[in-house]
């Protein structure tokens, strides 16, 4: 079997050859408990969903009393009385995952490539952007409400530089929502890209500047195409997760700045009203899962995995 | 010739943004640190002056080590079980070739592409049709689940990176494919591996929507956070968020120097 593995792996061959593996049943040996999890504790629970969304009142019930129906004017409802909820989630999604990455991707270059060769300073940079997680985003964004209050030195420096009128706010405001989900979600949007940058060859750049190409031109159109998994990945994992926040909106936020998740809770908890919460919820998933499709035919990254 | 002085522009404009990158994701930190010595009686929302009893007694606040407890216990078991049956899933899609790829693909991918919040409503759905009350044991389910995407991601990175002429070296040697395996392989993937296991139980720690949709009356230490700011949080809140980062960093320096010194040994 080793002149078998032998001749099967000459040099010539490449990294992309795998071992023979002969015993197929291995894999599923391999896959079979996580998967099995992930199926009765995500697939299962997302069908039950489907079904809670089409739930009708019990005739004459008690608050929060349902029964079996296929009931798809749930959709209807829940759709006509919250559509703008889900578009401002959505378009608070977008702003806050493109300002991450304006602010991610220079965080990831210093990281990954000008504190290449010096483990320390790399390794505790790199400690610095996942440390956060460790201080509750609870407190931070609690922090973040202290820090854009009405007496702090961010307004005072704002309305100092006429950047906000002299009575201007930033309290329960939406600058206040979208930066809370900038800030919490920039982790995710740093990580993914760094690990992108990690792997490039700087003589790649290197190439880019002898054939007189300017800073800017090598970057876009060597740096930027190099890291493009990261990127990808990165904005999807700010991307998701912000548009079904509600612990920002809620608690930076005020009445006009409610997003689609906390309307999801207080259907849920508030009002036990089941079947309009489940509907939102599978309409959330699946308009994310068809954007993200999209998103990543367009970017030509089909390998995210 | 003409791109040298923009560059030199750009060399320096990278280090100053990513200075201010880091110190937008710090200042909110800071401020936590520092209102961990406010002298805040029950709001902890505006200075009052400087104190160090908040860190003499941080389980002084009813509760609020009880929940801390508690989120280390939930952590804990996530992460064990999450990184367990995700390496598993990851050594099999990386090493074999098989029916179903595809789908078991698009399974670990499906939850990380799902919200918070409709993870947490479905799972809740499932267990109050099942009539299971949410407690502790709901709450490690749930976090078990959404760990594994993550943990599968990560260390698919690093068992790819493998070179697998190692394991068959090995084999030529006459070692089973078992021994090559936990001789050879397994030690490379260690790092990653724990790498996978820091991420989930950081992801688990401070997770608090899917928690409060499946947590009942049992409370995490992010839930105390969200459910007691409200009525104002206790400074000690804002000692143990501190503390977390605090040792956090430390472990991490520890990691770094301990792994420094064994280099330069060698």
């Amino acid at each position: 079997m080793s002149i078998v593995t032998a001749i099967g792996h000459g040099p010539g061959n490449g990294p992309a050859v795998r071992p023979l593996r002969r015993a197929r049943g291995g894999a599923y040996l391999l896959l079979a408990p996580g998967l099995a999890y992930l199926g009765l504790f995500f697939v299962v629970p997302v069908v039950a969903l489907l079904v809670t969304s089409l739930y009708v009142p019990v005739p004459g019930g008690e608050v929060g009393q349902f029964q079996p129906a296929f009931e798809w004017g749930n959709y209807v409802d829940a759709l006509s009385t919250y559509w703008p909820q889900l578009m401002r989630s959505f378009l608070y999604a977008v702003i806050a995952t493109v300002a991450a990455l304006l602010i991610g991707y220079p965080m990831a270059y210093a990281i990954a490539v000008r504190a290449r060769g010096k483990p320390f300073l790399q390794g505790m940079l790199l400690v610095l952007v996942i440390a956060p997680f460790f201080t509750s985003f609870i407190l931070r964004t609690i922090a973040w409400k202290q820090i854009l209050a009405d007496e702090s030195f961010v307004v005072a420096a704002l309305r100092a530089l006429a950047l906000l009128p002299p009575d201007g706010r930033l309290t329960a405001t939406a600058i206040a929502v979208v930066s809370g989900l900038t800030y919490n979600f920039l982790p995710f949007m740093t990580l993914p890209i760094y690990a992108s940058l990690e792997r490039l060859d700087v003589r790649m750049i290197e190439a880019g500047q002898d054939l007189y190409a300017s800073g800017p031109t090598t970057f876009r159109r060597v740096t930027l195409p190099l890291s493009m998994p990261g990127v990808v990945s990165g904005t999807l994992l700010t991307f998701i997760p912000a548009s079904g926040d509600f612990v920002n909106s809620v608690l930076l936020g005020n009445t006009t700045t409610t997003m689609i998740g906390q309307v999801i809770d207080s259907r849920f908890f508030k009002v036990s009203d089941y079947p309009t919460a489940a509907a939102l919820s599978v309409v959330l998933m699946v308009a994310i899962l068809a954007l993200v499709t999209a998103y990543v035919r367009r970017s030509g990254t089909e390998e995210l995995l | 010739m003409n791109g040298t002085g923009r560059l030199r522009i750009g060399d320096a404009l990278i280090p100053v943004f990513a200075a201010l990158a880091f110190l937008y994701l710090l200042v909110p930190i800071a401020y936590t640190v520092a209102f961990s010595f406010n002298d805040a009686g029950r709001t902890n929302l505006i200075w009052r002056g400087f104190t160090l009893d908040n860190w003499a007694d941080p389980c002084g606040a009813p509760q609020v080590c009880a929940a801390l407890v508690n989120s280390l216990k939930v952590g804990s078991i996530a992460t064990v079980v999450s990184t367990i049956l995700g390496t598993l899933i990851a050594l099999a899609l990386v090493r074999y070739r098989f029916r179903g790829r595809a789908l078991a693909n698009l399974l670990i991918f499906l939850p990380m592409s799902t919200p918070e919040v409709v993870l947490g409503a479905a799972l809740l759905a499932q267990f109050l049709s099942l009539r299971i009350n949410p407690g502790f044991g709901t709450v490690v389910i749930a976090h078990i689940m959404f760990c594994i995407s993550f943990v599968v991601v990560t260390v698919k990175a690093r068992v790819a990176g493998l070179d697998p002429k190692l394991e068959e070296a090995a084999a030529d040697l006459y070692a089973s494919s078992w021994q090559a395996f936990w001789r050879v392989t397994f030690p490379l993937l260690v790092p990653g591996i724990l790498a996978a296991a820091l991420l989930a139980f950081s992801l688990s720690f401070d997770d608090f929507i899917i928690t409060n949709f499946n947590s009942g009356n049992f409370t995490t230490f992010p839930k105390f956070v969200y459910v007691s700011a409200t009525r104002g949080i206790p400074p000690q809140a804002n000692v143990i968020g501190s503390a977390m980062f605090a040792i956090a960093l430390l472990l991490v320096v520890g990691v770094q120097v301990f792994t420094a010194a064994r280099r330069r040994r060698r």
